[in-house]
């Protein structure tokens, strides 16, 4: 009977044996989508979606909504790019309780009233899980009342004023005091400084954050005394005259919120006036990797940046997030602070829905409090139960390159405080 | 504060103003020929300034990649470019679009700003959507300082040397070359003109082009002192049309003229009060200006 033929008996070849050890490969990939089906056979439908939205047995339907055109593409592309990569990463994983991601993009045109309704129709018309979107605190505040309304919820990327709190909104970003506060103390404890000059974009957000900023110094931690508080129109790129007045006031610190084009024509322009990091400290709150882009590395070299997350941070997510995001974008492509807050909204609403068991916007909004995140390229970050995130604080000091190198870091995660005593 | 100090200061405040000067002057004397002169009203005058700047950064990016020792020489050739792309692609805006439209001037304006959006989408498509910045060259970073405490942005005194060259130029070739003869003649009288052998046509697209061209070095030059992106252009254009409208249509003087009052105003108003306050204390001035004077600071005296 034992015929030498026989197959089974026979001993494999090298060739037939790595054909075999390729095939094992695979099968974790080929064995996702039957996993996928078994993990969605567990969670049913009908129990995960009790609220009508667009939730099937093998998709869940979020929506997107930034601007992808107009003055605010610049900044919101980032985030656009950020977002789809978390996304398309967990798909690949094999989704959301065993259902694909599927995002309808919406375009907010940087216009207002465009974002309002645009988010009106990912609610009600296409009853998404959840939106990824808006970055500045207009548009946020524009969409804010039709997701109190229609009960959706949002996943908001940008670092903000605070005084808000909503069940429908998850902050990834920082309030203004975890990026302010840290910052000034910094300066006043390892750069002895003692007189700031206030200088901000003439909106809700460099106001507010220079009013905390005000209090902090001058009476909540008596860091000393403000020399100057100054804000300037959006898109102004003369700033020559307000140089004059800093030389005047020869603060030991410039503490900056400019955004956008004015941004660049600002540092620029400080250069051309002789006011280097050799010889003036500056920190902003206000420019990440993507502002430096257009700044570029020479003007703004030596000066530090108040942010949570720089895309030099030596730890292995980030290492492996960098990696990817390259891949995805080119090399050529750079990482701030926002871009990485975006990424981390799919994977906290993943971490979510997989608590709850539901993709309920009720019970997203109640299991929010206490997600962790372990895999964040920040580091760990915690949702708190005011819906805004934990994180750490860290300083950078801008680099010719267009990176920054991180020089200091909060020692424990700041708790968020969107509406902060004493500082109103 | 001392005596030195304050003096020091009244310096650089000087200069900010004089620098804020050029900037205007520069942004209004491309539209002062399109629009003064030609009576168009060039919507998508700004994108033809952010030719000029994207042009800065293509010459920056291609000489840093293959010719890196040519990296501090780069600027004034990519300049003329500038002027030359942007007069080029004027010249064929001009043939293509303009020239239909000549008699009817509120469709122009819609033209023209259909284009600035179409332009607009073309830079974010090509470029992408993010500010990029020309690497300068060295001799064009910093700041040149005569005394101890006395800074003056080399950044701005080139935008003024330019300005001048530009101005000068502009000047001498409106009222001393054959085609400045046309210019003015074609502007005076169309039918007159034409009737004593002048191609009026050709005049127009070679003015048209001019003017864009200008407008050319205009960006080229403000990638010193602010930013590039798809829509810098938008930053420009309400500043390029306050300058002429004010100064008056059709004198090149009163642009002149105009683009000092205004900028004199700002930069003086900036330092004592707040960045948007002086904005307001500007327009306020000139709305009630130019509800005295409707047709702005210098009128041309044209028969009508």
């Amino acid at each position: 009977m034992a015929d030498k033929k026989d197959p089974i008996q026979t001993p494999l070849t090298d060739e037939q044996r790595r054909k075999v050890l390729m095939g094992m490969a695979a099968m974790p990939a080929m064995m996702m989508p039957g996993m996928a089906l078994a993990q969605a056979a567990q969670f049913p439908t009908a129990k995960v979606n009790t609220t009508k939205l667009a939730v099937t047995d093998t998709e869940v339907v979020v929506g997107q909504l930034h601007s992808a055109t107009g003055t605010m593409a610049i900044s919101e592309t980032g985030s656009i790019q950020a977002e789809q990569l978390a996304i398309d990463q967990i798909n690949a994983m094999g989704g959301v309780l065993g259902r694909k991601i599927r995002v309808i993009k919406e375009d907010g045109a940087s216009d207002w009233p465009t974002f309002a309704e645009k988010s009106k129709k990912l609610l009600v018309q296409d009853k998404v899980a959840c939106v990824f979107g808006c970055w500045t605190s207009a548009s946020r505040k524009a969409v804010l009342p039709i997701f109190e309304k229609e009960n959706g919820m949002l996943y908001y990327p940008t670092f903000y004023e605070g005084l808000e709190q909503s069940k429908n909104v998850i902050y990834t970003g920082q309030e203004a005091t975890q990026q302010i506060l840290y910052g000034l103390d910094w300066a006043a404890k390892e750069k002895k400084a003692k007189t700031f000059f206030l200088v901000g974009s003439d909106y809700i957000w460099p106001r507010t954050s220079m009013k905390i900023a005000r209090k902090h110094i001058e009476s909540v931690a008596k860091l000393g005394k403000v020399a100057g508080e100054e804000y300037y129109p959006l898109g102004h790129t003369n700033f020559n005259s307000l140089i004059n007045k800093i030389k005047l006031a020869k603060p030991d610190c410039i503490f900056a919120a400019v955004v956008g084009g004015s941004n660049v024509a600002f540092y620029k322009q400080l250069k051309a006036a002789g006011i280097t990091a050799d010889k003036q400290f500056l920190l902003t709150i206000s420019v990440t990797e993507d502002e430096v882009l257009g700044i570029g590395g020479e003007n703004i070299a030596g000066f530090y940046s108040s942010m949570k997350y720089f895309q030099s941070l030596d730890n292995a997510n980030n290492k492996a997030f960098v990696e990817a995001f390259k891949k995805a974008y080119g090399p050529k492509s750079v990482i701030g602070d926002v871009t990485q807050a975006g990424y981390l909204g799919p994977w906290i609403w993943k971490a979510t829905v997989e608590k709850a068991g539901s993709f309920d916007v009720d019970k997203i909004a109640a299991a929010s409090g206490g997600i962790e995140l372990k895999t964040a390229p920040e580091g760990y970050v915690k949702v708190h139960d005011n819906h805004h995130l934990w994180s750490k604080a860290r300083i950078g000091q801008a680099q010719l390159d267009g990176q920054f190198k991180v020089v200091a870091e909060s020692p424990e995660l700041i708790e968020p405080n969107p509406f902060p005593k004493g500082y109103q | 504060m001392s005596l030195t100090d304050i003096m020091n200061i009244t310096l650089m405040q000087g200069f900010a103003g004089l620098s804020l000067f050029s900037v205007l002057l520069l942004m209004g004397l491309g539209l002062a020929i399109i629009f003064g002169q030609m009576g168009v009203i060039n919507m998508a005058h700004g994108e033809f300034m952010t030719i000029g700047a994207y042009t800065i950064y293509m010459f920056s990016s291609l000489t840093e990649t293959f010719l890196p020792g040519f990296a501090s020489m780069y600027f004034p050739f990519a300049i003329a470019a500038a002027f030359c792309i942007a007069f080029a692609f004027g010249w064929f805006i001009e043939w293509a679009l303009i020239r239909h439209l000549y008699k009817r001037p509120l469709d122009t304006l819609l033209a023209t700003w259909g284009l600035s959006l179409a332009m607009q989408q073309t830079f974010r498509s090509t470029f992408g959507a993010r500010e990029v910045s020309p690497t300068l060259p060295d001799w064009l970073l910093g700041s040149w300082a005569p005394a101890e405490g006395l800074d003056i942005p080399i950044n701005g005194l080139f935008v003024l040397a330019l300005t001048a060259l530009v101005t000068g130029g502009v000047l001498l070739a409106l009222y001393r070359s054959r085609w400045g003869l046309r210019v003015r003649a074609t502007v005076a009288n169309r039918p007159m003109a034409n009737a004593t052998g002048i191609n009026t046509s050709r005049t127009d697209r070679l003015t048209f082009a001019i003017g864009c061209g200008i407008a050319g070095i205009a960006g080229a030059a403000f990638t010193t002192i602010g930013s590039t992106g798809p829509t810098s252009g938008s930053l420009y254009i309400v500043d390029a049309f306050l300058v002429v409208t004010f100064g008056g249509a059709g004198s090149l003087l009163g642009t002149v003229a105009s683009a000092f009052g205004i900028a004199q105003t700002q930069s003086i108003a900036e330092f004592f009060m707040t960045g948007s306050m002086a904005k307001v204390l500007t327009l306020m001035m000139i709305v009630t200006i130019l509800m005295l004077r409707p047709q702005g600071l210098f009128a041309s005296k044209i028969r009508r």
